[in-house]
C-alpha cells in the first residue's frame, strides 16, 4: 500500500473513533459555540476599536474571528495533546510501534484528523456567526490568506501539542497541563478578551513572542478588514517547527506509568 | 536444516547501576515454541522487549530473523507478531475493525475472519472492544499480532490474570500457533504453561540464564531420585526398613533411583498386614521443585 493511502487509511481509523465517542465528539463541537455566545452575550452589543481599523468594530463580530481562532487551537493544540498521551498510556502507540506502520503516517494521521475538525468546527463557527451576528464570510483573496492561516496554524499547534505530550508524565496530567499552557495564553493574546489599542506593556510582549497572538490577528484580518501581515503567519509556522523538532527529539511511544 | 530465528550472544542490558541482563545466549530454531521462565523482575521482560526492538541493548549480539532488531527495519517488523504484556487498543472500535486495521499495515495479512476464529473470538466480532472482558482483550492482542501473518511470535506473559479455563483456551491457541509452523517466543512465570506449551525452556533468574533444556529433562530432572510417599494408619505397624523418613506430617518419604523395587516390597508388606497406603504417591521433582531449586524460590524486585 502506498504512504498516500495508508495515511488516507490511518485518517479514516482515527475519524471512526473519534465519532464512536460522542460525548467527546458533541463538546468539542458546542465548546467553541458556546463560548461565541457566551462571549458576546456578555460584552455583545458594545462596540470594541480594534487597531489598525478606522472607528470601531462590533464585538460580536470580533468574536467570530476569535472563536475561530480558538476552534482551531483546541481542535489541534488541546485535543492532540490530551488524546496522544491518552493512547500512550494506553499502550496503543506502543503497539502501534510494533508495526510495520511507518511512526509518520500514524501521528500524521492524528494530526490530519484534528485538522479536519478544525475546519468543520471553523466553518459552524462562522456559518453560526454569519446567522445570529450577521458576521461577514470572507470571499476571493481573503478567504485564500484564511485557508492558509487556518492549514499553518493547525499544522504549527499540532506539532506544538505533540511536543509537550513529552512533558507530561501521566494520563491524569494531561488535561491540566494543556490547559494550563493555552488558557493564559488565549486570554492575553486577544482572543478572549479584545486587548484594545493600548494593552498594558508585558501583555504586549507575550503577545509577540507567543504564536497565538500572531494567529487570531491573522484570522481577525479575514473577518474583521484589519491589515493582514503574513509576519503573523511565518511567526505561528516557526513555532510550528520549532515544536516539530522538539517532538522528533523528545516524543515517545511507551506509556510513563 | 534447522534455520536460527533468534540468535543471542552475550547480550547485557544495564539500567543505571542495575544490570537487568547479565550477559545470555540463547537461540530459538524455526518452528520451536520457546519459553523463557522466570520469576518477576528477573530479566524476561527486559529481553523480550530487546528483541522486539522497544529497547536498547547496552552488549552483546542479537539476530531475529537475520536482522539486528535495534535497527526497527520495517522488514523485520513486518515478520514479527508482538504480544506486549500490556498494551490497549481503541477501545470505541469492533474487534472485527480492531484487528482488520492492523491487518492492513502487513504486505500480506491473514484472512481477519479466520485470525478471528483462530483465537475463538468468533461470536464477538461485531462487539466493541471495551465491552470484551479481561480474558477475552488477550485473545485480541493474540489475533492482532497474528493479523499480518508473522513467522514468529513474541508472547509476553500472555495468560497472566486468566481465569484457568482462560488459560487452557489460550493454551490451545498457541500450541495451534505452533502445529501451523510458526515459531514462538513465550515468556512466563507458570510452569505448567511451560511443560504444556514449550519445547525447550531457559530458566533466568536475576539476569542470568541458569539451566536451558527441554522441560522434562531440564536441570536433569529425569534423571533425578523418584521420590515415593505414603502415610499408614497411627495403629499400623512400623513399615520395614527401606531407608525411609518419616516428615513432621506423618508422611513416610522413600528417596530412590529406581522406585520398583522399594514400591514392590512396600506393597507386599500392605497386603500381608492388610494396612493401607494412604495418598501413595511416587514423583520424579516437578519442573516446580527444579525451577524453586534454581531460582532459590526468591521473588526478583522490580
Amino acid at each position: 500500500m502506498s504512504a498516500a493511502a495508508q495515511l488516507v487509511r490511518q485518517i479514516r481509523s482515527t475519524n471512526l473513533v473519534f465519532w464512536r465517542n460522542p460525548a467527546s465528539a458533541f463538546f468539542t463541537f458546542v465548546f467553541p459555540l458556546m463560548f461565541l455566545v457566551i462571549f458576546t452575550t456578555l460584552f455583545g452589543n458594545a462596540e470594541t476599536e480594534i487597531p489598525g481599523i478606522e472607528g470601531t468594530i462590533s464585538t460580536s463580530t470580533f468574536y467570530v474571528a476569535s472563536m475561530a481562532t480558538f476552534a482551531v487551537i483546541s481542535a489541534c493544540y488541546t485535543n492532540i495533546g490530551i488524546s496522544i498521551v491518552f493512547s500512550r498510556e494506553a499502550g496503543i502507540l506502543k503497539r502501534t510501534r510494533g508495526t510495520p506502520l511507518p511512526a509518520w503516517i500514524y501521528l500524521s494521521g492524528r494530526v490530519a484528523h484534528a485538522t479536519f475538525v478544525a475546519f468543520l468546527l471553523v466553518v459552524i463557527t462562522v456559518a453560526f456567526g454569519a446567522l445570529v451576528y450577521e458576521a461577514e464570510i470572507p470571499t476571493g483573496a481573503t478567504l485564500f490568506r484564511f485557508v492558509v492561516t487556518m492549514l499553518v496554524g493547525a499544522a504549527s499547534f499540532s506539532a506544538l501539542a505533540l511536543a509537550l505530550t513529552a512533558a507530561i508524565p501521566n494520563g491524569d496530567a494531561a488535561p491540566p497541563i494543556v490547559n494550563a499552557s493555552i488558557l493564559p495564553l488565549l486570554f492575553l493574546s486577544d482572543v478572549f478578551i479584545p486587548l484594545g489599542p493600548d494593552p498594558a506593556a508585558w501583555v504586549d510582549v507575550v503577545g509577540k513572542v507567543f504564536p497565538v497572538r500572531h494567529f487570531t490577528l491573522s484570522m481577525q484580518a479575514a473577518f474583521l478588514g484589519t491589515p493582514f501581515e503574513w509576519t503573523d503567519v511565518l511567526i505561528v509556522a516557526a513555532w510550528g517547527v520549532g515544536g516539530l523538532v522538539l517532538a522528533a527529539r523528545f516524543f515517545t511511544w511507551e506509556p510513563r506509568r | 536444516m534447522t534455520e536460527r530465528v533468534i540468535e543471542i550472544r552475550g547480550l547485557r542490558k544495564s539500567y543505571g547501576d542495575v544490570e537487568a541482563v547479565r550477559g545470555i545466549d540463547l537461540h530459538v530454531d524455526r518452528g520451536e515454541v520457546f519459553a523463557l521462565l522466570g520469576p518477576n523482575g528477573a530479566g524476561k521482560t527486559t529481553a523480550t522487549e530487546i528483541l522486539e526492538g522497544y529497547r536498547s541493548r547496552t552488549a552483546g549480539e542479537v539476530f531475529v530473523l537475520g536482522h539486528d532488531p535495534a535497527k526497527r527495519s520495517t522488514e523485520l517488523k513486518r515478520r514479527v507478531g508482538i504480544v506486549l504484556q500490556s498494551t490497549g487498543v481503541d477501545p470505541f472500535l469492533t474487534v472485527r475493525e480492531t484487528v482488520e486495521l492492523y491487518a492492513g499495515y502487513y504486505p500480506d495479512p491473514r484472512d481477519v475472519d479466520d485470525v478471528i476464529d483462530l483465537v475463538g473470538l468468533g461470536e464477538k466480532r461485531r462487539s466493541r472492544v471495551n465491552k470484551l472482558s479481561g480474558g477475552q482483550h488477550r485473545r485480541l492482542d493474540v489475533a492482532i499480532a497474528l493479523a499480518g501473518d508473522p513467522e514468529l511470535l513474541f508472547l509476553d506473559e500472555p495468560t497472566t490474570g486468566f481465569d484457568p479455563s482462560a488459560r487452557r483456551n489460550a493454551w490451545e491457541i498457541v500450541r495451534n500457533l505452533a502445529g501451523i509452523g510458526k515459531t514462538v517466543w513465550l515468556t512466563t512465570h507458570f510452569m505448567d504453561e511451560a511443560q504444556y506449551l514449550a519445547g525447550r525452556v531457559a530458566v533466568i533468574t536475576k539476569g542470568e540464564i541458569v539451566a536451558e533444556g527441554p522441560p522434562d529433562s531440564l536441570a536433569g530432572r529425569d534423571r533425578m531420585q523418584a521420590r515415593i510417599r505414603f502415610r499408614v494408619g497411627a495403629d499400623a505397624p512400623e513399615p520395614p526398613s527401606m531407608g525411609q523418613r518419616l516428615g513432621p506430617d506423618g508422611v513416610f518419604e522413600i528417596d530412590a533411583d529406581d522406585p520398583a523395587r522399594p514400591l514392590h516390597e512396600l506393597t507386599g508388606w500392605s497386603l500381608e498386614h492388610g494396612v493401607s497406603l494412604d495418598g501413595l504417591r511416587v514423583d520424579r521433582p516437578t519442573l516446580e521443585d527444579v525451577y524453586l531449586e534454581l531460582t532459590g524460590g526468591e521473588e526478583g524486585t522490580e
